[in-house]
Order: C-alpha cells, then sequence, then structure tokens
C-alpha cells in the first residue's frame, strides 16, 4: 500500500523506510516556530532541564523561529515585559530567525515563514500557534502544539509521540467566478466536514483548482483546515510552490517535494465544484456555521476587518483596494485593514493600495494579529457586529462576549465596506 | 465520587475557557484565576474555592477547539478539574496530556449538573441516574506521556538518557 504526503514526511523524518497510520513515531523537526508564547515554552524549556546537571541549550538555535506579532507593539506592561524576556533568550541561545517588531524584518509568523523561504516541502514543521497549518501550502507537515510539546522540542529536536494520521484527500475542480476566492473554498469545505470533521486527521488538497492557485490563495486553504479539526492541511508541492520559494522567498537551496503515491489511501475523499460555488460566509459564533453569503445579506455591519495570517496577502489588499477605490466606506461602519507582515505593507504601499484605502476611509494597521483574538486593537463594543476576513468567530473572539463576528471572503468584506451591510459582491 | 458542576455542548474553543485577552498571562500558577471568565458565576465559584477538586464538567463533542493555547489546560488543571467529553480537539488533549490535566473520551455519557459519577478505566457509572456508560481509550501515543507524570518529567527522562549515551 502506498502511502499519503504526510506519511512520506513523517517516515523520512522518523528514519523510516515507510509508516502505518495510527504508528507512534518520533519524527525530527525541521523548523519550530513559537510568538510570544515562547514567553511560556521558555519557562517549560527551563523546568525540563531542572535538576539534571545540565545546561540548557536548545538542540539547534538554526531551527528555531520566533515571531513576535500577537500583541505589537506591546499593548500592556505584561506583554512588553514578556517580549523582553524572549529578546535576552534569543539572545543568549543564538535563536537567528527572530522578527522583532521593526518594519524591515517584522509581521505575522504564518506570513514571515513562507516569505524568508523558511519553510521547504517536505519539512515537518511546528508551532505553537494551530494556524501552523497555514504551511502545508509549501508542501509541508505543519502542525500546531502547545508550549509544553515545543519545550521537548527545543530540548530534544524531535515531536514525541507523534501517531500517523489518517488523511482525507479533497479534490476540487472546476474554474472560481471572479467574486469567489480561496478563502470561499475553505468555508465552504469547514461547513461541509464541520468544526470536528477532520480531527486528528490530514487534509491533502488535489485538483486543477487548487493546482491553478497562488500559494497566497494555498495558505488561507491551509491556514483554516484548522478549523475543520485538522492536523495539517497540505498541498502538495508541484511548480508554483518553486515559484514562489524562487521569486519570492528567494530560495537558492534545492527542492524536495513530496507527492504522494498513486495507491495511497485515503480514509475519506471530498469533491468540490469550485464553479458552483457562491461567496460564503460563516456565521457565529461557530466557523462551521457556514452559509452562502445570499442568506445573511443586508445585516448592518459595525466593524470590518481585512488582513490577519489568513487574508492579509497582497492579493487580498488588491481586492480591497480595487472595490474601495474612489469610494467611501459607507458611515456608520468602521474599516480596519491588517496587512500580513511589513512586505506586504510595503508593496501595498508602493502599488497605492494602501492610498485608495486610506481616502475611502479605512483604517491601517500595523502588520499583525490585531483584533482577531481580542487582545488589542479594534476590540467590538457590545451587540456590534464584524465581518471579517480573519479565521474564527467564537463567542468573545475579538475581545467581547456580547458581540458577533461572521468570517467572509476580501471580497465579500469590500463590498460590504461600500453598503455598511453583508452584501454579495457579485452585485 | 465526582460531582458533575458544570455541563456544556459541543465545539467549547478554548476562547471560551481561557478568553484571548487574558493570553498575556502564561505562567501554570497564574492561568487559573481566568477559567471560563466569560462564565462569570462558573468563574467566580471556582475563584472563590467554592467547588471541590476533582469536580467534573461534562462536555459535548470537539472540547477544546480552536487555539492551541496551553493557558487552556493549565488554567483547569489548577482548580483539578476533570473534563469528561464526548471528545476531543487534538491539541488540547494533546496539551491535558502534557500537563497532566484528567481528559475522558465519554461518546453516550448522559449527565446533568448535581450528578455523581463514579470515574473508572473502563466506564462512567453516573451514580445519581444508575446508567454505565463505556470509555474510550485516550490515544496510545498519550498514555507513555501520562504514566511518567506529564511531559516536563517524560521529556526530562529522555533527555537525561541522551546526555548519557552521549
Amino acid at each position: 500500500m502506498g502511502m499519503t504526503v504526510a506519511q512520506k514526511i513523517l517516515a523520512r523524518a522518523a528514519g523510516l523506510p515507510s509508516v502505518k497510520v495510527g504508528e507512534v513515531v518520533e519524527p525530527r523537526v525541521d523548523l519550530a516556530m513559537s510568538h510570544e508564547n515562547a514567553a511560556l515554552v521558555m519557562n517549560q524549556f527551563l523546568e525540563i532541564y531542572k535538576e539534571t546537571g545540565l545546561a540548557p541549550r536548545v538542540w539547534d538555535p538554526a531551527r528555531i523561529a520566533i515571531i513576535l506579532d500577537h500583541r505589537v507593539p506591546a499593548e500592556s506592561a505584561k506583554t512588553a515585559t514578556n517580549q523582553k524576556r524572549i529578546r535576552g533568550f534569543v539572545k543568549e541561545q543564538g535563536i537567528a530567525k527572530f522578527h522583532d517588531v521593526r518594519a524591515d524584518e517584522g509581521g505575522i509568523c504564518h506570513q514571515i515563514l513562507p516569505e524568508m523561504g523558511y519553510v521547504h516541502p517536505g519539512y515537518v514543521v511546528v508551532g505553537t500557534d494551530s494556524h501552523t497549518t497555514s504551511h502545508g501550502a509549501l508542501g509541508a507537515l505543519a502542525f500546531g502544539i502547545g508550549a509544553t510539546e515545543m519545550a521537548a522540542v527545543w530540548a530534544l529536536g524531535s515531536v514525541l509521540n507523534v501517531e500517523v494520521p489518517d488523511t482525507i484527500k479533497v479534490v476540487v475542480k472546476g474554474k472560481l467566478d471572479a467574486q469567489v476566492l480561496p478563502k470561499d473554498v475553505i468555508l465552504h469545505l469547514i461547513g461541509r466536514i464541520s468544526a470536528e470533521g477532520a480531527n486528528f486527521k490530514v487534509l491533502e488538497l488535489h485538483g486543477p483548482t487548487i493546482r491553478e492557485m497562488s500559494v497566497a490563495g494555498r495558505l488561507t486553504l491551509c491556514n483554516m483546515s484548522v478549523e475543520a479539526g485538522a492536523t495539517s492541511g497540505i498541498v502538495p508541492a508541484d511548480e508554483e510552490t518553486a515559484r514562489y520559494l524562487r521569486e519570492e522567498a528567494h530560495l537558492a537551496e534545492t527542492l524536495e517535494p513530496v507527492v504522494p503515491d498513486a495507491d495511497a489511501a485515503y480514509c475519506q475523499t471530498v469533491e468540490i465544484d469550485a464553479a458552483a460555488l457562491a461567496p460564503q460566509i460563516a456565521c457565529p459564533h461557530t466557523v462551521d456555521n457556514v452559509k452562502p453569503v445570499t442568506e445573511v445579506a443586508g445585516v448592518h455591519v459595525d466593524q470590518i476587518v481585512i488582513g490577519s495570517c489568513t487574508n492579509g496577502r497582497l492579493d487580498d489588499l488588491e481586492v480591497a483596494a480595487r472595490t474601495l477605490r474612489g469610494k467611501r466606506v459607507a458611515r456608520g461602519t468602521r474599516m480596519l485593514i491588517f496587512p500580513a507582515s511589513w512586505r506586504i505593507y510595503r508593496q501595498a504601499l508602493q502599488k497605492g493600495y494602501l492610498a485608495d484605502l486610506i481616502d475611502a476611509g479605512a483604517v491601517i494597521m500595523n502588520p499583525g494579529c490585531g483584533c482577531c483574538l481580542g487582545v488589542h486593537q479594534g476590540a467590538l463594543g457590545d451587540k456590534e457586529v464584524a465581518l471579517s476576513t480573519t479565521n474564527r468567530n467564537f463567542k468573545g473572539r475579538m475581545g467581547n462576549p456580547n458581540a458577533e463576528v461572521y468570517l467572509c471572503s476580501p471580497a465579500v468584506a469590500a463590498a460590504s465596506a461600500l453598503t455598511g451591510a453583508i452584501t454579495d459582491p457579485r452585485g | 465520587m465526582a460531582k458533575v458542576v458544570l455541563t456544556l455542548g459541543d465545539d467549547v474553543s478554548t476562547d471560551a475557557i481561557y478568553p484571548g485577552r487574558f493570553m498575556a498571562t502564561v505562567l501554570p500558577s497564574e492561568t487559573p484565576q481566568f477559567c471560563f471568565a466569560d462564565l462569570t458565576e462558573f468563574n467566580r465559584a471556582l475563584n472563590g474555592k467554592q467547588i471541590a477538586k476533582g469536580s467534573v464538567i461534562v462536555a459535548g463533542n470537539n472540547f477544546g477547539c480552536g487555539s492551541s493555547r496551553e493557558q487552556a489546560a493549565s488554567t483547569l488543571k489548577g482548580h483539578e478539574l476533570v473534563i469528561v467529553a464526548k471528545a476531543f480537539a487534538r491539541i488540547f488533549l494533546q496539551n491535558s496530556a502534557n500537563l497532566g490535566l484528567r481528559t475522558v473520551i465519554c461518546p453516550t455519557l448522559e449527565a446533568k449538573e448535581g450528578d455523581e459519577l463514579e470515574l473508572s478505566a473502563a466506564e462512567v457509572q453516573n451514580k445519581t441516574s444508575g446508567k454505565r456508560f463505556p470509555i474510550v481509550p485516550l490515544p496510545k501515543a498519550r498514555q507513555d506521556v501520562i504514566d511518567a507524570g506529564g511531559l516536563i518529567a517524560y521529556a526530562r527522562k529522555r533527555l537525561v538518557e541522551r546526555a548519557r549515551r552521549a
């Protein structure tokens, strides 16, 4: 029996000729990513070394990435102190892939890793962030872990006790409507298989629609695969992966793409007809409460958010700028833009997108997680409604349990900004 | 015997267990104060020590979905609560094993607030209703870590073994 992409990557990383679903392996880690929660990882890392008589040294400082993005610039003294401690640890341990709160290197971890070329096809990537699944867009097996699990990775260089997951094959065929975006594909999939439909499983994404999609779009798909519970979402590496890594991430190294065997075994196959898809929307308060946008059109929106690790890339900002150019955000609605990195911010600045958005009344925020997780920058008032291109709409997610969050594509968000109500971008 | 102190439905997210606005608080010694912070009465009862250690939260499918934040496990562990759910989300289940938070997978459980449960390795007995419900064993990859007393102890053992060999 052949192997899926996840099986092949795990077999290689565990030094085994093959692995079976359910087998327990200890894959060595190619890249270990953390953000502000590195403060907790550090604490647990030092705990592991306690009373061992060994000096705490990370297994490989070149394979650890730390990106400050969740609360930047710091919203509180507590966060600022955590970030200060992280800087000290980074220096002491010689961690090179560190991205501080700086416009010449900063951004959201799930954009920094791809654009810096830190993730290669076939890599095992772990991150103390559930949206680490994003990096499957480059043909890697990337999954979220907790802080203590990461502390063990920092100490030992491998993930202890990984059960080889089953894989669901997703095949997407057909041409998307101009106003239907990768975000709509993944929202539709989550709605179909539910928030736990892929729990403990990998989503392997195939089909002509995926092959024609840019890495930016694939990052959106893989980013949200965790919202179906998936351990990881993977787009097997192809020409587009290589183009992105060479042209946009300036990677010179040889790539080793991993593709599934022709007789790989999947636990389930899901087919999506992209041509039949309408713009989708995830209604409060679960990500799998997905409907065609037409069903909730007209709902008043107080705050529109475009950005985040899901939809803060140049393509997304272009959609917003094109829609809002020469027009105004409706009175009674405010609009926040969070570019996914400072590189994207600069590109959007040079292309004039940011000026278009500012002239329309949108507020351009600094790259970072911003209001997505409800910590700072753009909290919602009681009974307010947000329409957002981010990835979660749980009760309280944007800092207020008495508010509602709808999730959509940048096209839906931009069209709705003009009217102040949920609007179908197809007109 | 353990009392059911809270019953919840499906898809309880880590944002519900430990809201994002408290994420700057990371240490297991400090996270328990924000446990289910938006369920204000329950949170007050926990912080007022009105809920006995070993008390049970009963939940539906996909408990702990969403963010990988380990605070969601450490905040519950801090009150020594036991979570009995129909099913758990992967990262939360892993974090629980790593921190020694007791989780029980019981897909058919029927229990309401105030019921007394008896938890064994094979089943949950609802002493109040007299019914018994089978338990699904935890993924085997987690059991080694649990048996070692959590991931810190397990990783420490592995680290020392490696240093000895080198």
